[in-house]
């Protein structure tokens, strides 16, 4: 039942995201206004999607692998939705909204259907842990979007042939400075995705940590935006080094997310193809 | 019948020697308004003078022969034989003169393509025409639409949208490195004339202080009072330039002043906080090398001479688009320059009709005799009735654009076929359709 609206906000995110990538191309600012209003609509019927599928299920719909691809897109565009609110920065739509697209579309081609919740996951921790976490992750696939384009910027730059990057991408310094809003942002939230996981963990399993290869890549992940928090924070990392390991943090996040559940099983398979 | 015409020289077609006997400086520009006017055949005038360009643009009630009159005026005010300017002058008529203006107006025919200065230069021109009273409705309409077309040509298309000098193009870098340079520190080395013009466009960009340091600490002292910053003393350039994210660079050393080791220092001591060098000195101050840390831009004289080039290379291309714009609202324009004369020859034949079908009326009246009013009537009404039907058609071809023939073809056969007079007072132009405000989209006709 969820599908079909699914399919629906999909199309609504390839062409807002087509919308974006006609802005970076001609500059041309109603393009950006589409692009927006598309998103916009597309994330209202998703969150409508997501409400009729909780009161359908009886759960918060966040439990298999459908269900996470489709929320990932739905955080991701909540999330480029308010940095566009606060920034103004139209082009980060061209490299964030094709992810959600992404997200959305794979989503939409694995089975849907309703299914009874596993014993382990029904609990009060569900939604708390798993929204913190997919909103941490959608704070730093904006991160993610934001390193591209700095390490493309700074490119020609340091090359001194500038093209058509130069004229479309802002400032370096606006690039790292949303990496690093991203940052602050997505740390607290991925700390504490983390820790009411254990907490809940400790209720289903007996105990808080299990060395899960999921809680194993969670760890990672966490340490490497932890270093990166504490180099900028006391060394001055900034930049480029600081572009290339927030693109390795969201790279870890995606194997956390998706690699740990396809090709490592463990505790947190219940996320598998089958749903 | 009436006809815009301008006639000019620019730096394309004479030296500045001859631009410079031909200008009009200000405080003459009322004096020879008023010399133009008073030539036979010209109606209206405006003059535009600026350093690369002097062109009169007129509104001729004589057709080409306006040409010889602007020609004679502007070799009389200015004390030139003509003979002496021919080689030098061009010369434009209607459609032509209306595509000339909006070309200029949206700096498609400037020097450095796409400067906005023009635009300001042809509004006081058309201001001083204003305030001396030697425009009339056709070059009103005329040049407040060549506004509109400049207007149009900047936001559509990409023509002025990047550096073309040295000094912007080092503030342009300097915002894509930097962004917001509001909080930013300038430092000078040197004191190259260069570097001091880049560093007034980077302070007026928004740049926060600067600090100037000279082998001569008197120069440095000397300008840095001008820039309302700080002098620094040679010497101890090492401690200050932590300080500055900006350093402009031009002295006249032999060798490096600046190693990549002394950069990498700085920065550490910055905490990565990036640094943007513009090294103008040849030979280099700065350390080409230098540019391969992180967060440090190193560019030189040549770099920034690349910048540019890729600039007015993508000008150019922009500048195609805008041609297109062009061609659209001349079109417009002309459409209305036609509707200005239609409407005087549709009144023309009406009123030439109606005499012919008030004498005819009033002689069948007389062979009638005592008829009864209603016979009158009848009469009346088939007159009438028979001048509509026989006009609907003559007038509808006038105001219409047929097979591409324009208006202006229909009016000169109608005036030929009907034997109308030249000149006809009444059909003011405000009867007539105003111009399409916004004019045509690129590719509409």
């Amino acid at each position: 039942m969820h599908t079909i609206p699914l399919k629906v906000t999909a199309l609504f995110y390839l062409v807002g995201a087509l919308a974006y990538l006609h802005f970076i191309f001609t500059l041309n600012e109603r393009s950006a206004k589409v692009g927006r209003m598309l998103l916009l609509v597309g994330v209202i019927l998703h969150g409508a999607g997501f409400v009729a599928r909780y009161f359908a299920a009886g759960y918060t719909p966040i439990t298999s692998l459908f269900e996470s691809l489709s929320f990932s897109a739905f955080a991701i565009v909540c999330v480029f939705l308010a940095f566009e609110l606060r920034y103004h920065l139209r082009v980060l739509g061209a490299f964030v909204a094709p992810l959600a697209f992404g997200f959305s579309v794979s989503a939409a081609f694995l089975p849907g259907e309703v299914r009874a919740l596993a014993p382990a996951l029904n609990s009060n921790w569900l939604p708390v842990h798993v929204i913190l976490l997919f909103f941490g992750n959608a704070v730093f696939a904006v991160a993610f979007g934001a390193a591209v384009m700095y390490l493309l910027m700074e490119r020609e730059l340091k090359r001194k042939k500038l093209g058509a990057i130069f004229k479309r991408l802002p400032s370096l310094d606006v690039l790292d400075d949303i990496n690093y809003r991203c940052l602050t942002i997505g740390f607290p939230l991925l700390t504490l995705g983390i820790i009411t996981g254990s907490i809940w963990a400790s209720f289903a399993w007996g105990s808080y940590w299990s060395w899960d290869p999921k809680e194993v890549w969670s760890l990672i992940t966490w340490l490497l935006y932890a270093a990166l928090l504490h180099g900028r924070m006391t060394v001055g990392w900034r930049g480029r080094k600081a572009a290339i390991l927030s693109i390795v943090g969201f790279c870890a996040i995606l194997f956390t997310f998706l690699g740990v559940n396809l090709l490592l099983p463990g505790l947190h398979t219940y996320t598998n193809l089958s749903g | 019948m009436s006809e815009i015409v301008i006639v000019g020289l620019n730096h394309r077609t004479a030296p500045v020697e001859v631009r410079e006997r031909l200008a009009f400086p200000a405080d003459t520009v009322g004096h020879a308004l008023r010399g133009l006017r008073e030539r036979d055949g010209i109606s209206e005038g405006v003059i535009l003078s600026t350093c690369n360009r002097v062109e009169v643009c007129v509104l001729s009630d004589v057709g080409y022969k306006g040409v010889e009159h602007v020609k004679e005026f502007l070799a009389g005010f200015h004390g030139v034989p003509v003979g002496e300017l021919s080689d030098h002058l061009y010369h434009y008529l209607g459609e032509e003169a209306v595509r000339h203006l909006f070309r200029v107006s949206s700096s498609l025919d400037s020097m450095v393509l796409g400067e906005p200065q023009i635009l300001g230069q042809v509004k006081d021109a058309y201001g001083y025409a204003c305030e001396f009273k030697a425009i009339g409705p056709v070059l009103d309409k005329f040049f407040t639409k060549s506004f509109s077309v400049a207007k149009r040509v900047r936001t559509e298309t990409r023509v002025a949208n990047s550096a073309v000098s040295v000094s912007y193009a080092a503030v342009e870098l300097a915002k894509k490195i930097l962004g917001d340079l509001t909080d930013k520190v300038v430092m000078l080395i040197g004191a190259g004339e260069m570097c001091e013009l880049a560093a007034r466009h980077l302070l007026s960009a928004g740049a926060k202080g600067i600090l100037v340091t000279n082998r001569t600490f008197e120069r440095a002292v000397h300008l840095a009072e001008e820039f309302d910053g700080t002098a620094v003393r040679f010497e101890e350039l090492g401690t200050h330039l932590k300080r500055a994210d900006i350093i402009l660079s031009s002295t006249g050393a032999p060798h490096f002043i600046l190693m990549r080791k002394d950069v990498e220092a700085v920065i550490r001591i910055r905490r990565n906080r990036p640094m943007f060098f513009i090294d103008m000195a040849v030979p280099r101050d700065i350390d080409p090398d230098a540019n391969e840390i992180d967060n440090v831009y190193v560019y030189d004289i040549d770099d920034l001479n690349n910048v540019i080039e890729t600039n007015l290379e993508e000008r150019q291309r922009e500048a195609e688009l805008a041609e297109e714009i062009v061609v659209a609202e001349v079109a417009g324009f002309r459409r209305w320059l036609d509707s200005q004369q239609v409407t005087p020859t549709i009144v023309s034949l009406r009123r030439k009709f109606d005499e012919v079908r008030q004498a005819e009326v009033a002689k069948a009246l007389s062979a009638l005799g005592e008829a009864d009013p209603k016979t009158r009537k009848v009469v009346e009404s088939l007159a009438a009735s028979i001048l509509n039907k026989v006009l609907h058609s003559p007038i509808a071809s006038m105001k219409r654009e047929t097979d591409g023939r324009s208006p202006m073809e229909m009016v000169t056969a109608v005036r030929e076929i009907f034997d109308l007079p030249e000149e006809e007072e009444e059909g003011a132009p405000e009867a007539a359709e105003r111009p399409p405000e916004q004019g045509g989209t690129v590719g509409r006709q």
